[in-house]
């Protein structure tokens, strides 16, 4: 795993150092965020709490959203349901059953939006990727999708 | 024959070479000076500074390659069916090439042109003919897939098309054979080509904002060859200018005689006037039949519409609108210089270039400067319309591209040649060989309003000694020149993909913002989609089914399936849930006699298969998409014709009975 970590540093100062655009940076992940990158190279404290992305304070109700957890449930299965079981069961992915007490609502909103940059970068990720090998996909979600997500996966997980 | 071109080619290489240079190469090789390597180099994983869009000619396909690298990007395939991406092959695109002689999956494709805002390359789209069976191709350049075909009715041999007007107001096509019209009957003797055979030009209308194509008028002329096109600009807007063969009519053996007459013509049409003549309703409505197919990025299919009439214009009963110019031996490019001032002609057996001036046409026009008529058609005094001659450039001139700074380069076909000229005062200025035989060239921008004249790129039509040999056939070829000095050099080779013949060029930055990454799954309208794995299904309606299925990474919903019969028509649904960039998945199953699919993230793509004998079929994904792609599998069971077995689909779930397990 610290090599892995070593590997995205070293890459991330050849990109530094080329001046060159973002777009003719030859980086893997296509999709990550140059912006968050900067973010942790100058602080490279990363938060394993939070994880890497947009999102550094999610509120979330004492209770359930329902509306937005009812739009979740349709996200989920269309982009979500072939790899994730509601149980805990892992498919491709893990199950979701308990995944909100396993991980922070930030953590969880950054991975599923900012998936290639946590997978090279987070603990967590990491740990999940040597047991599942299938790098989750980046499903392009949009804030919202997210965020209801979130609540979907909190109504699974019990929340009222 | 040949030998003695090869051999002229490589005296003029030496004899240029020697102009130039104290040393003495030895062989074609030593052409190419010390930076050329540096000029061509674009390092791994940097980005190109321009799209090369070539056409693929007897490969019915179009060919993109980065500049200057030479680097080939992707093969599109628009009149052939392509085995990489299922195109042709997957339900979807097969109405793509639907004809009027029904399905059609080839053609030559030989001239591409890229869509232009007020003169200039604007990166939307890109046209390419089909010659064979008359059709032109609309690309959309952000999704690099071919999304309109229209065919071309009264045409054959669709070759001076599809050129463009300076807002793509129209898309021009002129029949190279000419022919009975399809309303006539054309079953006469081939002897009878002067009193049967009728020659048309068409302006195809391009709908700003969809692209979309429309035949708006035709224009009836006389029975002669259409070879190739370009539209005015600036000041000759309005016009349109194609070059024309066969003035003699003849109907076997052109090669002798149809070159008899020591000029043949230019046919300069404006259009705008036909437009008005179209708006009085001066067209005839006639009746024909061609097809006109549609791909859409909502239903991710094509439908294909057969149209039943036309708009037909008779050149020589609407005054004004079409003049016959005389141009020397058998014109083959007709190409109008950056400020539309200059028209230039190239007879393909000229020992000269004639350059007309569009202002002196137009007093010559005004004053009846007339030698007489063609056809009923007005034919203007060759000399009325000249601006001049390049004296003695080189043997056989075909085309012509402008680098914007008042130079013209013209491609020699018989001398090997680029020959660099000067429009105002037609002074050769350099010239550099191509090995071998160039046909078309191309400098980005180059027959626009504003050429961007970094490179002029050579098609050559033989390749002979320039490459690793490969039987028979060799690579067809591409050579790169840096114009940007007083003289070209030669800076890289590179192999192409068919028969290159008309290219384009572009900067990247026009074109690469605007690629799309992945179809919004959301957005995916296809009659067959599903929209995840929940909607995945089998449906039998009599001895059709439809199986409902999707791929992500790394499995296929359902990948078990019974109850599929001999003789059943099966359609298999594929829907890639994918949602990020560059992550296709494919599909095929053993014995299917038919392609693969290739299906793009969010998009849904179906293939029919015709099960015919019982027995356990495999089925896989065929784009290495993860590390556990090679588990992207499953099985289909195929029982007999009237047998019982139970339609049965499912993922994960079909596990052997608690009973079975070895003892
Ligand atoms: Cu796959």
């Amino acid at each position: 795993m610290k090599k892995v970590f070593g590997i995205f540093i070293a890459g991330f100062l050849l990109y530094a150092c080329s001046g060159g655009t973002k777009e003719n940076n030859a980086n893997t992940t296509a999709n990550s965020d140059a912006v968050s990158a900067t973010d942790n190279s100058a602080n490279p404290s990363y938060d394993p709490k939070r994880g890497e992305g947009k999102f550094t304070k999610v509120d979330i109700g004492a209770t359930l959203d329902a509306t937005m957890a009812d739009a979740g449930k349709k996200v989920y299965d269309v982009k979500c349901s072939a790899c994730h079981k509601l149980t805990t069961e892992k498919l491709v992915g893990p199950g979701w059953s308990g995944v909100t007490s396993r991980h922070a609502p930030e953590w969880i909103m950054n991975f599923v939006t900012n998936t290639d940059a946590m997978i090279d970068k987070d603990p967590a990720a990491q740990a999940q990727l040597e047991i599942c090998l299938v790098r989750m996909p980046n499903q392009n979600l949009s804030d919202d999708d997210a965020r209801h997500l979130l609540e979907f996966m909190r109504k699974n997980d019990g929340v009222k | 024959m040949k030998i003695i071109k090869t051999g002229l080619a490589v005296t003029v290489a030496l004899a240029t070479l020697l102009g130039f240079d104290s040393c003495k190469p030895k062989n074609a090789a030593s052409a190419v000076s010390g930076d050329a390597a540096a000029k061509a180099y674009v390092a791994p994983g940097k980005y190109d500074e321009f799209y090369n869009f070539v056409s693929g000619g007897f490969s019915g396909q179009l060919a993109v390659y980065g500049l200057p690298s030479g680097r080939l990007f992707r093969t599109i395939p628009i009149y052939s069916q392509d085995p990489e991406s299922g195109w042709g092959y997957s339900e979807e695109t097969k109405p793509m090439l639907n004809t009027s002689h029904g399905y059609i999956p080839w053609d030559d494709s030989h001239h591409a042109e890229l869509s232009q805002t007020n003169g200039e390359i604007d990166g939307r789209w890109i046209f390419v003919n089909g010659n064979n069976t008359p059709r032109v191709a609309r690309v959309n350049l952000s999704t690099f897939r071919t999304d309109e075909i229209l065919e071309v009715p009264n045409s054959a041999g669709n070759h001076s098309s599809p050129f463009i007007t300076s807002n793509t107001e129209y898309v021009v096509a002129g029949t190279r054979f000419s022919i009975p019209m399809d309303n006539a009957n054309g079953d006469v003797p081939i002897n009878t080509y002067k009193q049967n055979f009728k020659g048309t030009v068409s302006f195809i209308s391009v709908d700003k904002t969809t692209g979309n194509m429309k035949i708006a008028f035709q224009i009836l002329l006389p029975g002669i060859d259409f070879d190739l096109a370009h539209a005015g600009k600036g000041p000759s807007e309005g016009w349109f200018f194609f070059s024309c063969y066969n003035s003699e009519q003849a109907n076997t053996l052109l090669e002798v005689n149809a070159s008899q007459k020591d000029k043949d013509f230019i046919l300069a049409v404006n259009w705008k006037k036909a437009e008005e003549y179209l708006a009085q309703g001066k067209a005839q409505k006639v009746t024909t039949k061609y097809a006109h197919n549609i791909y859409s990025e909502k239903t991710h299919s094509a439908t294909s519409t057969i149209e039943t009439e036309v708009n037909m214009l008779d050149a020589k009963s609407l005054e004004g609108m079409c003049y016959f110019i005389p141009c020397p031996k058998s014109p083959h490019g007709c190409d109008v210089d950056p400020t539309g001032e200059y028209i230039v002609g190239s007879g393909k057996l000229a020992a000269l270039i004639p350059v007309f001036s569009f202002q002196k046409l137009q007093t010559a026009i005004n004053n009846k400067d007339f030698e007489g008529n063609y056809g009923g058609i007005p034919v203007v005094k060759y000399q009325s319309a000249l601006y001049g001659e390049v004296p003695k450039p080189g043997l056989g001139p075909l085309h012509t591209e402008f680098d914007g700074k008042g130079n013209a380069y013209t491609s020699f076909f018989v001398s090997s040649e680029i020959v660099k000229w000067n429009v105002k005062d037609l002074k050769v200025l350099d010239r550099a060989p191509t090995y071998y035989s160039i046909g078309h060239l191309c400098v980005p921008g180059g027959d626009s309003k504003k050429p961007n004249a970094k490179y002029v790129i050579a098609y050559n039509k033989i390749t002979k000694d320039r490459y690793l040999p490969t039987g028979p056939e060799l690579t067809q070829s591409a050579q790169l020149f840096d114009i940007s000095g007083d003289k070209m050099q030669l800076i890289l080779d590179f192999p192409t993909v068919g028969e290159p013949h008309y290219a384009q060029a572009c900067p990247a930055d026009l074109i690469k913002k605007n690629s799309v990454k992945f179809f919004k799954i959301e957005d995916n309208a296809n009659t067959y989609v599903s929209k995840g794995e929940g909607e995945t299904k089998v449906v039998r309606t009599g001895k059709r089914v439809d199986v409902y299925m999707t791929v992500i990474r790394s499995h296929i919903t359902p990948d078990n399936i019974e109850g599929i019969k001999v003789d059943d028509e099966v359609y298999f649904h594929v829907t890639n849930l994918e949602q990020d960039w560059d992550i296709p998945h494919g599909f095929a199953i053993k014995g299917n006699n038919n392609g693969e699919l290739l299906v793009m993230p969010g998009e849904t793509q179906s293939v029919k298969w015709l099960p015919a004998k019982t027995g356990i079929y495999p089925m896989y994904c065929t784009d290495f998409c993860s590390a556990l792609h090679q588990e992207m599998q499953g099985y289909v069971r195929v029982s007999a014709a009237g047998s019982n077995v139970p339609l049965l689909f499912s993922t994960g779930k079909n596990l052997p009975p608690a009973d079975s397990t070895a003892k």
